[in-house]
Protein backbone atom coordinates (compact mmCIF):
# COMPACT_ATOMS: atom_id res chain seq x y z
CA UNK A 1 0.00 0.00 0.00
CA UNK A 2 1.30 3.42 -0.90
CA UNK A 3 1.85 5.62 2.14
CA UNK A 4 4.01 8.72 1.80
CA UNK A 5 3.60 9.73 5.44
CA UNK A 6 6.76 9.46 7.53
CA UNK A 7 6.69 9.45 11.35
CA UNK A 8 8.76 12.52 12.13
CA UNK A 9 10.70 15.52 10.82
CA UNK A 10 14.08 13.82 11.17
CA UNK A 11 13.01 10.96 8.93
CA UNK A 12 11.50 13.40 6.45
CA UNK A 13 14.74 15.33 5.93
CA UNK A 14 17.23 12.51 6.64
CA UNK A 15 18.95 12.73 3.22
CA UNK A 16 19.33 16.53 3.01
CA UNK A 17 23.08 16.92 2.63
CA UNK A 18 25.88 19.49 2.60
CA UNK A 19 25.84 21.58 -0.56
CA UNK A 20 22.23 20.69 -1.42
CA UNK A 21 20.01 23.05 -3.42
CA UNK A 22 16.80 23.43 -1.42
CA UNK A 23 13.54 25.15 -2.38
CA UNK A 24 11.42 26.60 0.41
CA UNK A 25 7.70 27.24 -0.13
CA UNK A 26 5.91 30.17 1.44
CA UNK A 27 5.26 33.85 0.92
CA UNK A 28 5.87 36.01 3.94
CA UNK A 29 5.18 33.71 6.84
CA UNK A 30 2.18 31.98 5.22
CA UNK A 31 2.64 28.50 3.77
CA UNK A 32 6.21 28.33 5.11
CA UNK A 33 7.58 24.89 6.08
CA UNK A 34 9.17 26.23 9.26
CA UNK A 35 9.49 22.96 11.14
CA UNK A 36 11.08 21.14 8.19
CA UNK A 37 13.60 23.96 7.83
CA UNK A 38 14.38 23.91 11.55
CA UNK A 39 14.97 20.17 11.32
CA UNK A 40 17.45 20.76 8.49
CA UNK A 41 19.19 23.40 10.62
CA UNK A 42 19.35 20.97 13.58
CA UNK A 43 20.92 18.35 11.34
CA UNK A 44 23.88 20.67 10.92
CA UNK A 45 24.24 20.58 7.12
CA UNK A 46 26.23 23.36 5.48
CA UNK A 47 26.82 25.20 2.19
CA UNK A 48 23.15 25.11 1.21
CA UNK A 49 21.71 27.00 -1.73
CA UNK A 50 18.20 28.14 -0.82
CA UNK A 51 15.55 29.08 -3.38
CA UNK A 52 12.63 31.02 -1.89
CA UNK A 53 10.67 34.19 -2.54
CA UNK A 54 11.69 35.97 0.66
CA UNK A 55 14.83 35.83 2.74
CA UNK A 56 14.33 38.66 5.17
CA UNK A 57 12.08 37.47 7.96
CA UNK A 58 13.31 37.81 11.54
CA UNK A 59 12.14 34.36 12.55
CA UNK A 60 11.06 31.08 11.01
CA UNK A 61 13.21 28.36 9.54
CA UNK A 62 15.11 30.39 6.95
CA UNK A 63 16.37 32.76 9.66
CA UNK A 64 17.56 29.77 11.69
CA UNK A 65 19.58 28.48 8.73
CA UNK A 66 21.06 31.92 8.07
CA UNK A 67 22.02 32.38 11.72
CA UNK A 68 23.75 28.99 11.75
CA UNK A 69 25.84 29.97 8.75
CA UNK A 70 24.44 26.98 6.87
CA UNK A 71 23.69 28.94 3.70
CA UNK A 72 26.14 29.67 0.89
CA UNK A 73 23.72 31.25 -1.54
CA UNK A 74 20.13 32.48 -1.72
CA UNK A 75 18.06 32.72 -4.90
CA UNK A 76 15.09 34.98 -4.23
CA UNK A 77 13.15 38.07 -5.29
CA UNK A 78 12.83 39.98 -2.04
CA UNK A 79 15.53 39.51 0.63
CA UNK A 80 14.50 42.59 2.62
CA UNK A 81 12.23 42.78 5.62
CA UNK A 82 10.83 45.55 7.79
CA UNK A 83 11.63 43.62 10.95
CA UNK A 84 15.06 42.09 10.27
CA UNK A 85 18.47 42.92 8.85
CA UNK A 86 19.75 39.35 9.22
CA UNK A 87 20.12 38.58 5.51
CA UNK A 88 21.23 42.09 4.56
CA UNK A 89 23.98 42.05 7.20
CA UNK A 90 25.34 38.72 5.95
CA UNK A 91 25.16 40.00 2.37
CA UNK A 92 26.99 43.23 3.17
CA UNK A 93 29.69 41.32 5.02
CA UNK A 94 30.18 39.13 1.96
CA UNK A 95 29.20 35.99 3.87
CA UNK A 96 26.40 35.00 1.54
CA UNK A 97 25.79 35.06 -2.22
CA UNK A 98 22.58 36.38 -3.72
CA UNK A 99 20.96 35.70 -7.07
CA UNK A 100 18.18 38.27 -7.31
CA UNK A 101 15.33 37.17 -9.59
CA UNK A 102 12.11 39.05 -10.44
CA UNK A 103 9.30 37.31 -8.61
CA UNK A 104 7.37 36.22 -11.69
CA UNK A 105 10.52 34.98 -13.37
CA UNK A 106 11.40 33.05 -10.21
CA UNK A 107 7.96 31.41 -10.22
CA UNK A 108 8.13 30.60 -13.94
CA UNK A 109 11.68 29.21 -13.73
CA UNK A 110 10.46 26.87 -11.00
CA UNK A 111 7.34 25.88 -12.93
CA UNK A 112 9.46 25.32 -16.05
CA UNK A 113 11.73 22.93 -14.14
CA UNK A 114 8.72 20.96 -12.91
CA UNK A 115 7.27 20.87 -16.43
CA UNK A 116 10.44 19.82 -18.26
CA UNK A 117 10.90 23.16 -20.06
CA UNK A 118 14.66 23.85 -19.91
CA UNK A 119 14.45 27.58 -20.67
CA UNK A 120 12.01 30.23 -21.87
CA UNK A 121 11.93 33.80 -23.19
CA UNK A 122 10.22 36.49 -21.11
CA UNK A 123 9.96 40.29 -21.44
CA UNK A 124 10.45 40.70 -17.67
CA UNK A 125 13.83 42.30 -16.87
CA UNK A 126 14.68 42.95 -20.53
CA UNK A 127 16.93 46.00 -20.71
CA UNK A 128 17.57 46.02 -16.96
CA UNK A 129 20.47 45.02 -14.70
CA UNK A 130 18.73 41.73 -13.92
CA UNK A 131 18.57 40.88 -17.62
CA UNK A 132 22.20 41.86 -18.26
CA UNK A 133 24.41 39.15 -19.73
CA UNK A 134 21.48 36.97 -20.73
CA UNK A 135 20.61 36.03 -24.29
CA UNK A 136 18.03 38.50 -25.62
CA UNK A 137 15.74 38.34 -28.61
CA UNK A 138 12.97 40.53 -29.97
CA UNK A 139 9.80 38.44 -30.19
CA UNK A 140 6.51 39.91 -31.49
CA UNK A 141 8.03 43.37 -31.12
CA UNK A 142 9.02 42.88 -27.49
CA UNK A 143 12.56 42.56 -26.20
CA UNK A 144 12.84 39.30 -24.23
CA UNK A 145 15.52 37.56 -22.16
CA UNK A 146 16.22 33.84 -22.01
CA UNK A 147 15.69 32.45 -18.51
CA UNK A 148 16.77 28.97 -17.41
CA UNK A 149 14.61 26.48 -15.52
CA UNK A 150 15.45 26.34 -11.82
CA UNK A 151 15.96 22.86 -10.39
CA UNK A 152 16.61 21.75 -6.83
CA UNK A 153 17.68 18.65 -4.93
CA UNK A 154 14.94 19.09 -2.34
CA UNK A 155 11.72 21.09 -2.02
CA UNK A 156 10.40 21.73 1.49
CA UNK A 157 6.72 22.68 1.39
CA UNK A 158 3.73 23.24 3.62
CA UNK A 159 0.22 22.07 2.76
CA UNK A 160 -3.13 22.51 4.48
CA UNK A 161 -4.24 18.93 3.94
CA UNK A 162 -2.52 15.83 2.60
CA UNK A 163 -3.50 12.21 2.01
CA UNK A 164 -1.36 9.07 1.96
CA UNK A 165 -0.83 9.39 -1.83
CA UNK A 166 0.81 12.78 -1.34
CA UNK A 167 -2.13 14.69 -2.82
CA UNK A 168 -2.19 18.18 -1.34
CA UNK A 169 -4.43 21.19 -0.76
CA UNK A 170 -3.48 24.66 0.44
CA UNK A 171 -5.35 27.34 2.37
CA UNK A 172 -5.88 30.88 0.98
CA UNK A 173 -2.55 32.72 0.64
CA UNK A 174 -0.73 29.57 1.79
CA UNK A 175 -0.57 28.23 -1.78
CA UNK A 176 1.96 30.69 -3.30
CA UNK A 177 5.17 28.88 -4.37
CA UNK A 178 4.30 25.50 -2.81
CA UNK A 179 2.54 23.77 -5.75
CA UNK A 180 5.11 24.85 -8.34
CA UNK A 181 8.09 23.79 -6.24
CA UNK A 182 6.55 20.32 -5.96
CA UNK A 183 8.06 18.60 -8.96
CA UNK A 184 10.94 21.05 -9.51
CA UNK A 185 13.07 19.11 -7.02
CA UNK A 186 14.39 15.55 -7.12
CA UNK A 187 12.81 15.00 -3.70
CA UNK A 188 9.73 16.88 -2.49
CA UNK A 189 9.08 16.85 1.26
CA UNK A 190 5.86 18.26 2.71
CA UNK A 191 4.75 19.19 6.20
CA UNK A 192 0.96 19.28 6.46
CA UNK A 193 -1.41 20.91 8.92
CA UNK A 194 -4.06 18.22 8.44
CA UNK A 195 -4.35 14.61 7.28
CA UNK A 196 -7.28 13.82 5.01
CA UNK A 197 -9.82 11.22 6.13
CA UNK A 198 -9.56 7.55 5.04
CA UNK A 199 -11.22 8.32 1.67
CA UNK A 200 -8.43 10.79 0.83
CA UNK A 201 -8.79 14.18 -0.86
CA UNK A 202 -11.53 14.26 -3.53
CA UNK A 203 -10.01 14.23 -7.01
CA UNK A 204 -11.44 17.63 -7.99
CA UNK A 205 -10.10 19.22 -4.81
CA UNK A 206 -6.48 18.12 -5.24
CA UNK A 207 -4.23 21.15 -5.87
CA UNK A 208 -0.94 19.25 -6.07
CA UNK A 209 -1.18 15.67 -7.42
CA UNK A 210 0.71 13.16 -5.31
CA UNK A 211 3.01 12.19 -8.19
CA UNK A 212 5.06 15.30 -7.36
CA UNK A 213 5.40 14.43 -3.66
CA UNK A 214 7.82 11.98 -2.02
CA UNK A 215 7.28 12.36 1.74
CA UNK A 216 4.72 13.95 4.05
CA UNK A 217 4.98 14.64 7.76
CA UNK A 218 2.07 15.77 9.92
CA UNK A 219 2.92 19.03 11.74
CA UNK A 220 -0.28 20.67 13.00
CA UNK A 221 1.43 23.77 14.33
CA UNK A 222 -1.61 26.04 13.85
CA UNK A 223 -1.84 29.52 12.41
CA UNK A 224 1.13 31.34 10.88
CA UNK A 225 2.32 34.43 12.74
CA UNK A 226 3.29 37.53 10.78
CA UNK B 1 16.57 75.58 -10.27
CA UNK B 2 14.45 74.32 -7.36
CA UNK B 3 15.59 77.03 -4.95
CA UNK B 4 14.29 79.81 -7.15
CA UNK B 5 10.79 78.38 -7.54
CA UNK B 6 7.86 80.00 -5.77
CA UNK B 7 6.41 77.69 -3.09
CA UNK B 8 3.21 76.01 -4.22
CA UNK B 9 0.44 74.04 -2.55
CA UNK B 10 0.66 70.37 -3.45
CA UNK B 11 -1.68 67.40 -3.09
CA UNK B 12 -1.35 65.02 -0.14
CA UNK B 13 -0.71 61.31 -0.72
CA UNK B 14 -4.38 60.66 0.02
CA UNK B 15 -5.50 63.28 -2.50
CA UNK B 16 -3.15 61.80 -5.12
CA UNK B 17 -4.56 58.32 -4.49
CA UNK B 18 -8.13 59.65 -4.68
CA UNK B 19 -7.39 61.45 -7.96
CA UNK B 20 -6.01 58.24 -9.48
CA UNK B 21 -8.92 56.16 -8.17
CA UNK B 22 -11.38 58.40 -10.09
CA UNK B 23 -9.88 57.22 -13.37
CA UNK B 24 -10.17 53.44 -12.81
CA UNK B 25 -13.19 52.16 -14.76
CA UNK B 26 -15.59 49.57 -13.40
CA UNK B 27 -14.59 46.01 -14.16
CA UNK B 28 -10.84 46.58 -14.33
CA UNK B 29 -8.43 44.10 -12.75
CA UNK B 30 -5.83 46.13 -10.87
CA UNK B 31 -2.63 45.48 -8.94
CA UNK B 32 -1.63 48.10 -6.38
CA UNK B 33 2.06 48.28 -5.52
CA UNK B 34 3.37 48.43 -1.98
CA UNK B 35 3.30 51.85 -0.27
CA UNK B 36 1.27 54.84 -1.48
CA UNK B 37 -0.42 52.89 -4.33
CA UNK B 38 -2.14 50.73 -1.70
CA UNK B 39 -4.13 53.83 -0.63
CA UNK B 40 -5.92 53.85 -4.01
CA UNK B 41 -8.23 51.04 -2.89
CA UNK B 42 -9.70 53.34 -0.21
CA UNK B 43 -10.94 55.82 -2.82
CA UNK B 44 -12.63 53.72 -5.50
CA UNK B 45 -16.31 54.70 -5.47
CA UNK B 46 -18.48 52.19 -3.62
CA UNK B 47 -20.78 51.75 -6.63
CA UNK B 48 -17.87 50.81 -8.93
CA UNK B 49 -16.61 47.21 -8.91
CA UNK B 50 -12.83 47.03 -9.36
CA UNK B 51 -11.05 43.72 -8.72
CA UNK B 52 -7.74 43.98 -6.91
CA UNK B 53 -4.95 41.46 -7.53
CA UNK B 54 -2.11 40.58 -5.18
CA UNK B 55 1.11 38.92 -6.38
CA UNK B 56 1.02 36.18 -3.76
CA UNK B 57 -2.00 34.61 -5.46
CA UNK B 58 -5.20 36.55 -4.80
CA UNK B 59 -7.85 38.17 -6.99
CA UNK B 60 -10.64 40.06 -5.23
CA UNK B 61 -8.67 41.56 -2.35
CA UNK B 62 -10.86 43.57 0.02
CA UNK B 63 -10.08 45.97 2.85
CA UNK B 64 -8.14 45.15 6.00
CA UNK B 65 -10.15 43.07 8.50
CA UNK B 66 -11.29 44.29 11.90
CA UNK B 67 -8.71 43.23 14.53
CA UNK B 68 -11.00 40.48 15.83
CA UNK B 69 -11.76 39.18 12.31
CA UNK B 70 -8.21 38.48 11.13
CA UNK B 71 -7.76 35.35 8.96
CA UNK B 72 -4.13 34.31 9.64
CA UNK B 73 -3.81 32.57 6.24
CA UNK B 74 -4.82 35.62 4.26
CA UNK B 75 -2.13 38.24 3.64
CA UNK B 76 -1.37 40.41 0.62
CA UNK B 77 1.99 40.88 -1.10
CA UNK B 78 2.80 43.64 1.39
CA UNK B 79 2.39 40.99 4.13
CA UNK B 80 -0.62 42.73 5.63
CA UNK B 81 -3.83 40.95 6.67
CA UNK B 82 -6.58 41.45 4.10
CA UNK B 83 -10.07 40.16 3.29
CA UNK B 84 -11.55 38.68 0.12
CA UNK B 85 -14.63 40.11 -1.61
CA UNK B 86 -17.41 38.18 -3.34
CA UNK B 87 -16.09 36.68 -6.57
CA UNK B 88 -12.54 36.32 -5.24
CA UNK B 89 -10.17 33.50 -6.17
CA UNK B 90 -6.84 32.14 -4.96
CA UNK B 91 -4.04 30.56 -7.00
CA UNK B 92 -0.32 29.83 -7.02
CA UNK B 93 2.55 32.24 -7.73
CA UNK B 94 3.16 31.04 -11.30
CA UNK B 95 -0.48 31.60 -12.23
CA UNK B 96 -0.45 34.93 -10.42
CA UNK B 97 2.45 36.12 -12.54
CA UNK B 98 0.93 34.52 -15.63
CA UNK B 99 -1.97 36.93 -15.02
CA UNK B 100 0.54 39.79 -14.96
CA UNK B 101 2.96 38.71 -17.70
CA UNK B 102 0.18 37.40 -19.92
CA UNK B 103 -1.33 40.87 -20.25
CA UNK B 104 -4.54 40.00 -18.43
CA UNK B 105 -4.16 42.67 -15.77
CA UNK B 106 -5.71 45.98 -16.87
CA UNK B 107 -3.61 48.16 -14.62
CA UNK B 108 -0.64 48.18 -12.27
CA UNK B 109 -0.23 51.19 -10.00
CA UNK B 110 3.40 51.47 -8.94
CA UNK B 111 5.59 53.83 -7.00
CA UNK B 112 8.59 55.37 -8.74
CA UNK B 113 12.01 56.91 -8.29
CA UNK B 114 12.05 58.20 -11.86
CA UNK B 115 9.94 58.02 -15.02
CA UNK B 116 11.47 58.98 -18.37
CA UNK B 117 9.62 60.67 -21.21
CA UNK B 118 9.81 57.42 -23.23
CA UNK B 119 7.97 55.56 -20.44
CA UNK B 120 11.02 53.90 -18.88
CA UNK B 121 10.49 53.24 -15.17
CA UNK B 122 13.05 53.15 -12.36
CA UNK B 123 11.52 52.07 -9.06
CA UNK B 124 13.40 49.09 -7.60
CA UNK B 125 16.92 50.28 -6.82
CA UNK B 126 18.72 53.55 -6.22
CA UNK B 127 21.90 51.80 -7.32
CA UNK B 128 23.57 52.58 -4.01
CA UNK B 129 22.88 49.08 -2.69
CA UNK B 130 22.32 50.63 0.71
CA UNK B 131 20.00 47.98 2.09
CA UNK B 132 20.82 45.09 -0.22
CA UNK B 133 18.98 44.68 -3.50
CA UNK B 134 15.36 43.53 -3.64
CA UNK B 135 13.02 43.53 -6.65
CA UNK B 136 9.87 41.55 -5.80
CA UNK B 137 7.30 41.71 -8.60
CA UNK B 138 8.14 45.22 -9.86
CA UNK B 139 9.80 44.13 -13.13
CA UNK B 140 7.02 41.65 -13.94
CA UNK B 141 4.31 44.27 -13.31
CA UNK B 142 6.23 46.88 -15.29
CA UNK B 143 6.64 44.59 -18.28
CA UNK B 144 3.29 42.81 -18.16
CA UNK B 145 0.31 44.97 -17.17
CA UNK B 146 -1.74 46.55 -19.98
CA UNK B 147 -1.44 49.95 -18.30
CA UNK B 148 1.23 51.06 -15.84
CA UNK B 149 0.35 54.17 -13.84
CA UNK B 150 2.94 55.59 -11.49
CA UNK B 151 1.90 57.33 -8.27
CA UNK B 152 4.76 59.43 -6.90
CA UNK B 153 5.82 62.90 -5.82
CA UNK B 154 6.67 65.19 -8.71
CA UNK B 155 10.14 65.94 -7.31
CA UNK B 156 12.50 64.49 -4.72
CA UNK B 157 12.60 65.91 -1.20
CA UNK B 158 15.45 68.17 -2.34
CA UNK B 159 13.42 69.39 -5.31
CA UNK B 160 15.02 67.37 -8.11
CA UNK B 161 12.61 66.35 -10.90
CA UNK B 162 11.50 62.71 -10.95
CA UNK B 163 10.03 63.08 -14.45
CA UNK B 164 13.13 63.09 -16.62
CA UNK B 165 14.43 62.72 -20.18
CA UNK B 166 16.32 59.52 -19.29
CA UNK B 167 16.35 57.59 -16.01
CA UNK B 168 19.59 57.72 -14.03
CA UNK B 169 18.61 54.94 -11.59
CA UNK B 170 18.60 51.24 -12.62
CA UNK B 171 15.61 50.48 -14.84
CA UNK B 172 12.63 48.40 -13.81
CA UNK B 173 10.98 48.17 -17.23
CA UNK B 174 11.40 49.71 -20.67
CA UNK B 175 8.79 52.10 -22.08
CA UNK B 176 5.98 50.77 -19.94
CA UNK B 177 4.57 53.75 -18.02
CA UNK B 178 1.44 55.20 -19.61
CA UNK B 179 0.43 57.79 -17.00
CA UNK B 180 1.86 59.51 -13.92
CA UNK B 181 -0.13 60.87 -10.96
CA UNK B 182 1.93 63.26 -8.85
CA UNK B 183 1.29 65.75 -6.08
CA UNK B 184 1.20 68.43 -8.80
CA UNK B 185 -0.39 66.91 -11.88
CA UNK B 186 -1.65 64.04 -13.99
CA UNK B 187 0.65 63.49 -16.94
CA UNK B 188 0.26 61.09 -19.86
CA UNK B 189 3.31 59.41 -21.35
CA UNK B 190 2.78 59.48 -25.10
CA UNK B 191 4.92 58.74 -28.18
CA UNK B 192 5.58 62.51 -28.15
CA UNK B 193 6.67 62.50 -24.50
CA UNK B 194 5.00 63.99 -21.39
CA UNK B 195 1.57 65.58 -21.93
CA UNK B 196 -0.11 67.52 -19.11
CA UNK B 197 -3.57 66.09 -18.63
CA UNK B 198 -4.63 67.72 -15.37
CA UNK B 199 -3.05 70.17 -12.91
CA UNK B 200 -3.60 70.32 -9.15
CA UNK B 201 -5.86 73.24 -8.08
CA UNK B 202 -4.16 76.61 -8.46
CA UNK B 203 -1.19 75.37 -10.52
CA UNK B 204 -0.34 76.56 -14.03
CA UNK B 205 1.33 74.72 -16.88
CA UNK B 206 4.49 76.76 -16.21
CA UNK B 207 4.52 75.81 -12.51
CA UNK B 208 4.57 72.15 -13.50
CA UNK B 209 7.01 72.52 -16.40
CA UNK B 210 9.44 74.28 -14.05
CA UNK B 211 9.46 71.17 -11.82
CA UNK B 212 9.71 68.65 -14.65
CA UNK B 213 13.04 67.43 -16.02
CA UNK B 214 11.82 67.02 -19.61
CA UNK B 215 9.65 68.92 -22.05
CA UNK B 216 5.99 69.02 -21.07
CA UNK B 217 3.33 69.33 -23.76
CA UNK B 218 -0.16 70.76 -23.51
CA UNK B 219 -3.01 68.33 -24.09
Amino acid sequence: MINKFVPDLQTAIADVHDGAVVMLGGFGSVGMPNQLIEAVADKGVRDLTLIANNAGAAFGGMAVLLQKGAVEKVVCSYPRSANSTLFVDLYREGKIKLELVPQGTLAERIRAAAAGVPAFFTPTAAGTQLGAGKETREINGKLCVLEQALFADFALLESWEADRFGNLTYRLAGRNFNPIMAGAAKTTIVQTQHIAGPEGIAADDVMTPGIFVNRVVHIPYGDPVL
Amino acid sequence: MPDTLTPIKTLTREQMAARLAQDIPEGWYVNLGIGAPTLVANYVAADREVIFHSENGLLGVGPAPAPDKVEPWLINAGKQYVTLVQGASTFDSAESFGIIRGGHLDLAVLGGYEVAENGDLANWSTGANDAGPAVGGAMDLGAGAKQVWVLMDHTTKSGQPKLVERCSYPLTALGSVTRIYTNLAVIDVTPDGFVLRDAAPGLTFDDIQARTGATLRRA
